[in-house]
């Protein structure tokens, strides 16, 4: 698999029909709800404590602008500093470049097994089945990785990729595939969290003791520094960054921050904006290697795919300022109906509606940019302030300047947008719209409502009455009201 | 005051009556009202689905047909807000020096029918009179594109016979989203649902709001479950007085 078929997945259908097979899943709709519901009420309740709130948003998007601005110095900057603390730094442009690398450096190490703390990046280039290929097992640590990958799954959230499942199916992926990847579950796993919880310990604590080489994300690395940043919940994270004898992270260009000092403020941020903590369990820190303490041997994989294509676009970077907070998937009602792997890609929700196809390319997943109502609710919720919905309808744009430029015959939306701003633009053809639609009503219409609809409003009028268009219109009405003389000229009688 | 009104493309057609208490409800504040006859559409349905260049002749009419009145008032949440935030983008992308002159001048006078009431003519008590069990649900647009704040509802507050009741959930979408309620027909019935067991919670007999749009997509559902519920747009209930019965 390579790298753009993992950010976008294959055989996923656009949105709508994807949407469509996960709001039959009841199950899915009520465990959506609840955790999601759960989440916002902690995140509204931690942000309100803070006076300085808003302040500390905008110096947040403020920094995340700059940065974005001089990425290319302050990712030369991180090269140096992360080489001069004994680390070394690969540059790769796409998902294939990227995967060569990772299972170049493994493979170096005689190892055939490794050890992985969450990451979205090695998720989106597909590293696990690049090194599955060269014979290299790939074991998730997160605990919700860790369910995704038992249950042979896809993540279907930033923050909890395993939101989708409830805990009696969890204990069902624990009972059937744990033995299958490692220590089995113990016999009589009920699925209280508590047990579960031991569950993943037990199994997971045999691949921490074993690894010698580990991968990881980043959540942040300082280029003044050269120190890379992992913020988690469970500590296993902790467990691959300073057991293995190998480290290798890889980390999407876009995150790095220009000093050391930056951290302050995204620190504060992040655990409030994700999982509503006023700070989470555990970050950590690392510089390099330091002899006789953690990994001897530190590698960093700068990520492009697809990150400098999205920079160019003035409005469209903006997304690269994502800390990876899911603020915006808690809060979206498009997400807490579908659920994340109706957007069919790693990045889902609002965020991955506009992140997924600039990386992609708009063409390639031109549903995700539609999959909204626009109601803001991201927007007001993201913690670097990425003006979503503005993104979303600039992308809308792009997805119909391609289209147009692909297709020989335009689209029946495209004809029917046409002809709708031929009317919208004249007043009078807009007059003589309305009166056509009043008596077309008069014939169609039962107590001033309509029933069924004919095409694409279909399924509109298949659960909600379409009220008629009103018998007079209220151009009509002031002609015949208020300017009197001009109807008694034009001849017409009231 | 001379205030223009900007009724919108849906509301003209489908919703006059909105567009009549309107110009009632400003007449009976003592203002004058005039209706614009070259007026047409914000551009919102082209710009939101992508069609950017097809909005660009509605933007330049709007900004010719409502320059050099004291006040332009819309009985829409989402065209107000699509006037304001987006005509700068259209003009500036697609439009030329002039046209961005001419949106700058024209969009500071544009007003959501709350924000005129509370912010421009300082009245929060209209003298309105509507003795019926009422709940308001703030659309999105106007919640968070225009930030009309809880001014709907001080203006309903001081309305004489209503029982103002909360609506659950009040702040989150109904699921309509312009052409999102066709295109992604399945999700938008399923927040609808949500929407419509929020309304019939409260016991009211009307769901008011500052957006027809909104309005016809829960009223849609609420009349095809046959719930009894009816909608109104807040200008409807602003004009009610006790001589009127609406």
């Amino acid at each position: 698999m390579s790298g753009a078929d993992n950010v976008v997945w294959l055989g996923t259908p656009p949105f709508p029909e994807a949407a469509r097979a996960a709001l039959a899943d009841t199950r899915l709709r009520a465990n959506l709800r609840r955790a999601t519901g759960t989440i916002r009420d902690r995140r509204l309740a931690v942000t309100a404590e803070l006076d300085d709130w808003e302040d500390l948003r905008e110096t947040a998007a403020a920094l995340k602008r700059r940065t974005l601005r001089h990425l290319d110095r302050h990712l030369l900057r991180l090269e140096e500093t992360v080489t001069a603390a004994g680390g070394t730094v690969h540059w790769a442009a796409d998902a294939a470049e990227a995967n060569a690398i990772v299972t170049r450096l493994v493979r170096a190490t005689g190892e055939n097994e490794i050890v992985k703390v969450k990451s979205m990046a090695t998720q989106e280039i597909g590293l696990n089945e690049a090194l599955a290929e060269a014979g290299i097992r790939a074991y998730e640590t997160d605990l919700a990785e860790l369910i995704v990958q038992l249950g042979g799954d896809r993540p279907s959230h930033i923050l909890v990729p395993a939101i989708h499942r409830g805990r009696s199916e969890i204990r069902e992926i624990f009972r059937r595939q744990m033995g299958k990847w490692g220590r089995p579950a113990a016999e009589g796993l009920t699925d209280d969290p508590r047990d579960l919880a031991e569950a993943a310990r037990l199994h997971l604590r045999e691949k921490f003791l074993r690894a010698k080489v580990a991968v990881s994300g980043a959540n942040f690395a300082a280029a003044d520094t050269g120190t890379v940043v992992v913020v988690e919940s469970e500590g296993n994270g902790r467990m691959c960054l300073t057991l293995p004898e190998t480290l290798i992270t890889v980390m999407g260009i876009e995150k790095v921050l220009p000093s050391f000092a930056d951290l302050d403020v995204f620190l504060r941020l992040l655990p409030r904006s994700s999982t509503g903590e006023r700070m989470n369990p555990y970050t950590s820190l690392w510089t390099g290697v330091m002899e006789g303490d953690g990994p001897q041997d530190f590698h960093l994989v700068l990520l492009d795919n697809g990150r400098t294509a999205t920079l160019a676009d003035e409005v469209g970077r903006q997304a690269l300022s994502c800390i990876r907070c899911s603020a915006c998937l808690n809060v979206c009602p498009v997400y807490e109906r579908t659920g994340g792997h109706a957007y069919g890609s790693v990045y889902p929700g609002p965020i991955g509606a506009v992140l997924t196809p600039q990386l992609v390319g708009v063409e390639n997943a031109a549903s995700l940019p539609f999959a909204s109502t626009l109601c803001g609710a991201c927007y007001d919720a993201c913690p670097v302030k990425i003006d979503i919905p503005e993104v979303l309808v600039h992308l809308r744009s792009k997805a119909v300047e391609a289209k147009r430029r692909d297709r020989i015959l335009p689209t029946p939306e495209a004809l029917a947008m046409k002809a709708a701003g031929a009317v919208l633009s004249s007043p009078r053809r807009l007059a003589a719209l309305q009166r056509l639609a009043a008596l077309g009503a008069r014939l169609v219409a039962r107590d001033g409502r309509i029933g069924v609809l004919p095409g694409p409003f279909a399924r509109w009028s298949g659960t909600r009455d379409t009220p008629a268009p009103a018998r007079e219109s209220l151009r009509a009405w002031w002609r015949r009201t208020r300017e009197e003389g001009r109807t008694t000229r034009n001849g017409k009688s009231r | 005051m001379r205030i223009a009104l900007f009724i919108t493309c849906f509301n003209d057609m489908m919703f006059p009556r909105t567009g009549r208490a309107v110009t009632e409800l400003l007449e009976r504040l003592g203002h004058t009202v005039e209706f614009p006859q070259g007026q047409t559409c914000c551009g919102q349905m082209h710009f939101n689905t992508g069609y950017r260049p097809e909005t660009l002749p509605m933007v330049r009419r709007f900004s010719k047909v409502f320059a050099g009145y004291d006040a332009v008032v819309t009985p829409s949440g989402s065209c107000a807000g699509m006037v304001r935030d987006q005509h700068r983008v259209v003009a500036a992308q697609l439009g030329d020096a002039a046209l961005t002159e001419a949106v700058e001048r024209v969009v500071p006078t544009v007003y959501e029918l709350s924000e005129l009431l509370v912010d421009v003519l300082g009245v929060t008590d209209v003298g309105a009179h509507f003795p019926h069990r009422v709940t308001y649900h703030p659309t999105c647009h106007s919640l968070r594109m225009l930030r009309v704040g809880d001014r709907p509802l001080t203006l309903l507050r001081a309305v004489k016979g209503i029982d103002l009741v909360e609506l659950p959930a009040a702040e989150s979408c109904c699921g309509f989203g312009g052409t999102f309620a066709l295109k992604n027909a399945d999700v938008s019935n399923a927040m609808l649902a949500d929407k419509m067991r929020h309304v019939l919670d409260t016991g009211a007999e009307y769901l008011c709001a500052g957006d027809n749009s909104c309005l016809t997509h829960i009223g849609g559902g609420l009349s095809r479950l046959r719930t009894g519920v009816g909608t109104m747009h807040l200008a409807e209930i602003l004009a009610s007085t006790e001589g009127s019965v609406r």
